[in-house]
């Protein structure tokens, strides 16, 4: 197939297929088993008393089948791609590191399919798996540190682009966040004990747990909005300036926002206003990014009508300013107090989640895709347009069943009668929520249908094309 | 609350490693002709 000259050198475009394909995978099985779970909440039933098949072990494995076996591949692979595209270089690091990352990261999300049904975790969410597992992912992640940096260092212009910032931030930001908060001490090979106690345990895993969200699920999907957003809109980021003001706020307000998951605990009370007062000042930095991403399409809004990519890529900016909004607001003490512990965090979480990680994803994806495999557009865009209104009714039923329950359920904990005793007690809660989470399964399921739409589709793009082998441009216009 | 000894310090030092990489950009020249680079992957890949 390489029948070019061996002198010009050639992307490494094989290491981002192979996320980008996997990237689909996962995330089918992630949101699968999410949708399991959904059920089992609705009907306890169907935990059949098999412990492995139950919800307490079923939890971590959605949540870290999406976040990073879903979210992580999609973030690995399109950051390997826009570097090697933006910087007009080839991967660092050979053909043996990419692929040492890949199938690393594999490995790593196999042993939590295996590891996490069966019980092992270390109890820390977001962080559960045994230190065997974070040892081998502190590895793979060092290796692909070196190679998306080694690359940028490769660059044949001075200019590096934005998107390469916010991918890079996340890289080193995610190593900091994984090595510390999983400091712990084995007791066998699949037991070990955290290093840190008590309330100090929790503000680290909230210093973790806030990071992760605010460098995996937003800096890292920032860095390919960045990118992808102007390639499917054939036009430049509205306002490259904004980008850059946008990056720099956002890493320097982020890390402080942590405390605010732990309001009303054993945490110092300036600890936690500290939090709240940080998270209402990203949302200047959030919105500013969401607004300079959707203007990117000012003068060809014709496009969110007939390109359904855009349109994917536009709601979940719009979903973005929604979650970021949402996110201010429940900081505040006074919101937290009604919405924490109930059904509006998990509402506000997918909002984020399925509406601005997971529509991103797909429009890039969906947009990249083809082009790896030699096609300029996917199989099928009806296919693409079904899975979008599929999926974006199944986020309404999720996010809106979510709220009410959230906001029911708080107002019926607090509620006390003239005596002072709880007018509810817990489990009346429960029974209240019930119908709410069946709508939420039912926008589980089709959000889910819409991702087994998409893997069919990417089936039969990859059938139907063939991947090329493409050449690094042998100068630029103006280095 | 003995880990703020920690954590506040490390993030104090991220702060100041995110100071340099900002003054490294400034002074370095990378944000010495914005309009032309956000429209420069438009051109070709």
């Amino acid at each position: 197939m390489n029948t070019a000259n061996n002198s010009v050198p050639m992307y490494n475009d094989k290491v981002v297929r192979q996320f980008a394909v996997t990237t689909v995978v996962w995330g089918a099985i992630g949101m699968l088993v999410g949708v399991i779970a959904a059920a089992q909440l609705a009907w306890p039933e169907l935990n059949f008393g098999i412990p492995w098949f139950s919800y307490g072990r079923l939890r971590p494995l959605h949540t870290n089948g999406v976040i990073f076996a879903f979210g992580g591949s999609a973030l690995i692979g399109t950051s390997l791609y826009v570097v090697q595209r933006t910087c007009q270089a080839r991967l660092f690091g050979g053909n043996g590191l990419p692929a040492f990352v890949f199938w690393g990261w594999q490995l790593a999300l196999v042993g939590a399919v295996i590891t996490l049904p069966m019980g092992l975790t270390s109890s820390k969410e977001y962080a559960e798996l045994e230190w065997p597992i974070d040892i081998l992912i502190t590895v793979v992640w060092i290796a692909y540190a070196i190679v998306f940096f080694g690359t940028l260092a490769r660059r044949k212009m001075s200019h590096i682009y934005v998107a390469n910032w916010f991918y890079g931030a996340f890289i080193i930001a995610i190593a900091l966040l994984h090595v510390g908060n999983n400091v712990e001490l084995p007791v066998g090979w699949f037991k070990s004990y955290s290093a840190y106690a008590g309330v100090q345990d929790a503000m680290v895993q909230w210093w973790y747990g806030h990071n992760a969200v605010g460098f995996l699920l937003t800096a890292g999907f920032l860095g390919m909005m960045y990118y992808f957003i102007p390639k499917a809109a054939q036009r430049p980021i509205y306002s490259y300036r904004l980008s850059i003001v946008h990056f720099w706020a956002l890493i320097f307000t982020y890390m402080w926002a942590g405390p605010y998951h732990l309001h009303y605990t054993a945490l110092p009370d300036w600890t936690q206003s500290v939090g709240m007062v940080f998270s209402i000042i990203l949302l200047a930095p959030s919105w500013g990014g969401m607004i300079n991403g959707i203007m990117t399409l000012s003068g060809a809004w014709h496009k969110l009508r007939t390109d359904p990519i855009i349109r994917f890529m536009v709601v979940s900016l719009s979903f973005y300013g929604m979650a970021t909004f949402e996110g201010s607001l429940l900081s505040i003490k006074t919101m937290n107090a009604l919405s924490h512990y109930t059904d509006w965090t998990i509402g506000h979480v997918h909002s984020g989640a399925l509406g601005w990680v997971g529509f991103i994803t797909m429009g890039s994806l969906y947009w990249l895709i083809p082009r790896l495999y030699g096609r300029t557009s996917m199989y099928s865009t009806r296919a693409i347009e079904l899975h979008f209104w599929i999926s974006t009714l199944g986020i309404v039923l999720y996010i809106a069943s979510m709220w009410i329950a959230g906001v029911m359920q708080g107002l019926m904990w607090r509620a006390v009668t003239d005596d002072g005793t709880l007018t509810y007690a817990f489990v009346e809660g429960v029974k209240a929520t019930y119908p709410f989470y069946v709508v939420r399964l039912v926008g589980g399921l089709m959000y889910l249908s819409g991702m087994l739409i998409m893997l069919w589709n990417v089936i039969k793009t990859m059938n139907a094309g063939r991947a090329p082998v493409v050449s690094v441009p042998p100068m630029v216009a103006h280095a | 609350m003995d880990i703020l000894y920690l954590l506040i310090p490390l993030s104090v030092v991220l702060a100041l490693l995110i100071v340099g990489a900002l003054a490294w950009a400034i002074f370095g020249g990378q944000f010495e002709d914005l309009e032309r680079e956000g429209g420069r992957i438009l051109e070709n890949d």
